[in-house]
């Protein structure tokens, strides 16, 4: 059983001997046996336990990480030293990494114990988790609906205590959907605070990294150990890297601005109402609110999918059969291999957006999509700048709606895409989100609400989150 | 070629540079090691890998643009060439599209005839294909990666002779910059040419085919040459030419076509997400600019002006910026500027050409070579003799003036001794002595090398010849 809130609490009782790390960590083992069903891994790393030893040696001679004796869990589209690298594809069914990602390497520095990796919907491609070789992922809370994508797998780790904290990645909400989805905290960093070297990427000028978890606070402990200037990565940021964990404490009541643009139709009455009931209760604590105003979010969902199936397309290129991945069998000759191996290797999602993504950028059409696309980019990127000239952070629902059915929206893909309303102009934008879980609708689904904030406020998010949290102003 | 038709003819050049690592990986440039061992995740295409560029690249292609008169871009971008071939890894190519880093310079080929530059990016190598195991294509690639520079010329050549000569000139300012060896057999310098004919006087440019696979100068004149005549032929024939794609084949001298319009690729360029803007400074620009040698074309100019030299002379001491330095090393000892000119050109040169070695491992040093011409001038030994001590000079590492007194080779600039000799050989030579009184002044030859067979070369010619003159016709007057 888990009798800790949060990963200080959890080296407090290390050190008290109060909990064996070895015995955490078979206990995380077990409960993902017991959870085989939810089918969130893809594969989990038993030999972990070994490190669990150890780590506690450290932790009980006080000289140990910031991270020790953190169970980890890792999407399966990070890439780990001698682990197989799937992104849940049949491309790369066979793949094991030969490199460590940069956050990998954090961690392990700073002594977190990885236990596995988790499924995802391929190449992080989804709202679901319905478009895995490994199967769906079911949400711990109704094993009928999904947990959310792309990274349902990591979120449901969380959720249904397979174990302490999990790493996701978000394009245009895949950290962010899921953990509304599924309850728990999701943080969407801005693009650029963490590194992407190893991280496969789906549309580079917007994939980051976040960790999913129980708390605020170890979320962000989490994100001051992965944030930072790379020499890996020329789009990683040299912005000072804050020590987010001991700067929660809000110094000044902040000004938030809720975007009319978000609360209108299509918006589901009870998330509305929860949300509506956190501002009342904000306000009653002394916050500012402000109606602002987004004036291009119409065009998000458009833009979004324009320039990240283009990224997308070249980005997928690589997985031709000819040096790794998957390969058919006798191939007649150089072009039936490369169709032959990719029309079988990717999945139907995939396909589709590769599809989507070579037409925008050719010849004849790269002026009317791609490029007008990147315009309207930085008009969405203005209207947040605008934003948070008058406002520190702005409060918006994560979702439309809470989980929603197993194949429910699996044959309208634009219905799908629509999930990610609230979420695909943040990475438009490249500004941070966190997603916290601030209720439970009628069918005792997880609610969660987004904040976002200017770029490399990141302390701002999660100063608010801590408030909420600590305040208990979620309505349960 | 038909005097009626004029050729238009753009050369486009890729150029190895010579940085140690690759563009965007840290690996080895090095030419010629085992297949697939300068390679990394990142060059392999491996799941997650990110580019980061290597400045000295970047700083190679800055000091080409500023040799050739370009303008460099203050803000520079790379862009994604899509296209799937099994020698690159990532299905595309990282090159440049919009806002190359140079645009717009020149070479002079020749007086007052310039080639423009339209624009030279920078871009990534692709590995190679080994087709020699049966049924089966490998792999390698260690070249992926190698940093590349494109340079693309505007269509203001009209001959191969030209293009040639701009080929040369573009080589020589690469190697000059020492950004790049030139090497056309190993590839580190490619051309291929896009080329066109039209009526003369037409000002609409024909329709145009590009020629691949030039992997020497040689090739690139006969596969122009043969292109432009071809061309010509089917206009002839009353025939239209077919825009495609040739790779020229140079064991059957002909082009064979790769593929046509309908096959030409879409390569969806799109500005790379991977990397940031390049943004070059005018303070870094200064710098480089500070670190550009002489070029050729200055260089030939001040030999001219300041060493008195012929233009051909100066053009061949100037071919490469080590053969200048050592001529200039030689004139440091020297004032005999052309003396000097003249023993490169025909001795030095003809040694490192048997050889086949570089300028810079001849074994005899600028200084030596000049101390032997300041003999010469010195009259201390003659030019007969200074061959001699030359091949002397090429076996051990001595100086010139150790050599003539160890082999006894000083002149004999004495009056006195060459005369005794004179009057000695006139003595024995009655026959000849009759021949040259009678008129046949050519015999004068056998006993000058009468003269010098006594004296081993030695004797100084000048005096020689003149006691022999004044003594034999002094016998006419007895």
């Amino acid at each position: 059983m888990i009798n800790y809130k949060n990963h200080r609490e959890k080296i407090d009782k290390i050190l008290k001997k109060e909990i064996s790390l070895q015995d955490n960590v078979q206990y995380f083992l077990n409960r993902i046996e017991e959870n085989n069903n939810l089918n969130a891994f893809n594969f989990v790393f038993p030999e972990c336990i070994d490190k669990a030893k150890e780590i506690e040696n450290k932790i009980l001679s006080g000289k140990y990480g910031k991270l020790a004796g953190m169970v980890i869990a890792i999407k399966d589209v990070l890439a780990i030293k001698d682990k197989p690298l799937t992104c849940s594809s049949n491309i790369l069914k066979n793949f094991v990494s030969i490199y460590d990602a940069t956050v990998i390497q954090k961690l392990i520095k700073e002594d977190a114990i990885i236990i596995g990796k988790t499924n995802c919907d391929e190449f992080a491609m989804g709202s679901s988790n319905e478009n895995s070789k490994f199967g769906n992922v079911l949400n711990p809370y109704d094993n009928t609906r999904v947990p959310g994508g792309s990274s349902g797998g990591s979120a449901v780790a969380v959720a249904a205590d397979l174990c302490d904290v999990s790493f996701g990645t978000d394009t245009g909400g895949s950290i962010r959907q899921p953990a509304a989805f599924c309850g728990v905290f999701g943080l969407k960093p801005t693009y650029g605070r963490v590194s992407r070297y190893g991280l496969t990427a789906f549309a580079s000028s917007f994939d980051s990294i976040g960790p999913f978890a129980k708390s605020t606070e170890d979320t962000a402990l989490i994100l001051s150990v992965i944030a930072g200037i790379d020499k890996h990565d020329s789009t990683s940021s040299n912005n000072p890297v804050t020590d987010y964990m001991n700067n929660l404490e809000l110094n000044k009541k902040l000004t938030i601005g809720i975007p009319k643009e978000y609360f209108t139709e299509g918006l589901n009455e009870e998330i509305k109402n929860s949300i509506f009931d956190i501002i009342d209760k904000l306000k009653n604590n002394g916050f500012e609110f402000k109606e602002i105003t987004l004036p291009h979010n119409q065009y998000t969902i458009a833009t979004y999918y324009i320039l990240t199936t283009a990224e997308a397309s070249a980005n997928l290129a690589r997985y031709d059969g000819a040096r790794y991945g998957y390969r058919i069998e006798n191939p007649k000759n150089l072009l039936d291999m490369y169709i032959e191996s990719r029309s079988k290797g990717f999945g139907k999602e995939v396909k589709r957006r590769i599809m989507l993504g070579t037409y925008v950028l050719s010849s004849g059409y790269y002026d009317a999509y791609y490029k007008k696309a990147q315009k309207v980019r930085q008009l969405i990127k203005n209207d947040f700048i605008n934003a948070f000239k008058s406002v520190d952070v702005i409060i918006t629902p994560t979702t439309p709606t809470t989980a929603f059915k197993i194949g429910e929206n699996i044959d309208d893909p634009l219905q799908m895409y629509l999930n990610d309303i609230y979420t695909t102009s943040i990475n438009l934008a490249g500004i941070p989100a966190i997603n916290i879980p601030i209720g439970k609708d009628k069918n005792n689904l997880p609610i969660g609400m987004q904040i976002l904030a200017n770029q490399f406020e990141e302390d701002k998010l999660l100063q608010m989150s801590y408030f909420i949290e600590k305040n208990r102003l979620l309505s349960h | 070629m038909n005097s009626n038709y004029e050729a238009v003819i753009g050369l486009e050049v890729h150029a190895q540079l010579l940085t140690k690592s690759k563009i965007f990986c840290s690996c080895s440039t090095e030419f010629g090691s085992l297949p697939n061992t300068n390679v990394c995740p990142i060059c392999l295409g491996h799941p997650g890998v990110l580019p980061v560029l290597n400045l000295h690249a970047l700083e190679f292609i800055i000091r080409m643009g500023l040799a050739t008169g370009c303008s460099v871009n203050t803000q520079s971008i790379f862009a994604r060439k899509n296209y799937f071939y099994p020698d690159l890894p990532k299905g595309y190519q990282i090159s440049q599209f919009e806002k190359p880093v140079c645009e717009n310079g020149y070479i002079e080929i020749e007086e007052n005839k310039n080639i423009r530059i339209k624009r030279i990016h920078l871009e990534e190598d692709a590995g190679k294909l080994i087709h020699e195991h049966g049924n089966v294509s490998l792999v390698d690639v260690n070249r992926c990666g190698v940093p590349l520079i494109e340079i693309v010329s505007e269509p203001d050549i009209h001959s191969s002779k030209d293009a040639v000569t701009y080929l040369t000139k573009l080589r020589q300012i690469l190697i000059y910059l020492g950004i790049c060896d030139g090497n056309m057999e190993e590839g580190s310098l490619r051309c291929d040419a896009n080329i066109s004919v039209r009526q003369k006087g037409e000002v609409a440019l024909g329709t145009r085919t590009e020629v691949k696979n030039m992997n020497s100068f040689k090739n690139v004149e006969a596969a122009i040459k043969h292109e432009i005549n071809r061309q010509i032929g089917i206009i002839e024939e009353g025939n239209k030419v077919v825009q495609e794609t040739l790779l020229w084949n140079a064991e059957l001298n002909e082009s064979i076509s790769m593929r046509g319009k309908e096959q030409a690729h879409d390569y969806r360029y799109f500005p790379e997400p991977d990397l940031e803007p390049m943004i070059i400074s005018d303070e870094w620009k200064q710098q480089i600019k500070s670190t550009i040698p002489e070029l050729p074309d200055e260089k030939k100019k001040r030999f001219c002006s300041e060493y008195k030299l012929p233009k051909y002379d100066a053009e061949i001491l100037t071919s490469s910026r080590e053969l200048a330095n050592y001529y200039e090393k030689v004139v440091q000892v020297t004032q005999n500027y052309k003396a000097a000119s003249n023993w490169i050109m025909s001795d030095v040169l003809k040694i490192i050409n048997e050889r086949k070695i570089a300028i810079n491992e001849f074994s005899i040093s600028a200084e030596n070579l000049g101390r032997l011409i300041n003999l010469i001038t010195g009259n201390k030994i003659n030019g007969k003799i200074a061959k001699k001590v030359f091949e002397l000079m090429l076996l051990e590492n001595k100086t010139p003036e150790d050599i003539v007194q160890e082999k006894k080779l000083l002149q004999i600039t004495d009056t006195c001794a060459i005369e005794n000799i004179v009057e000695d050989i006139i003595q024995k030579s009655p026959e000849q002595v009759e021949d040259y009184l009678a008129g046949k002044e050519k015999i004068i030859g056998y006993f000058v090398g009468k003269v010098m067979a006594v004296t081993k070369g030695k004797a100084n010619p000048q005096i020689v010849n003149e006691i022999l003159i004044k003594k034999l016709n002094k016998k006419r007057h007895i």
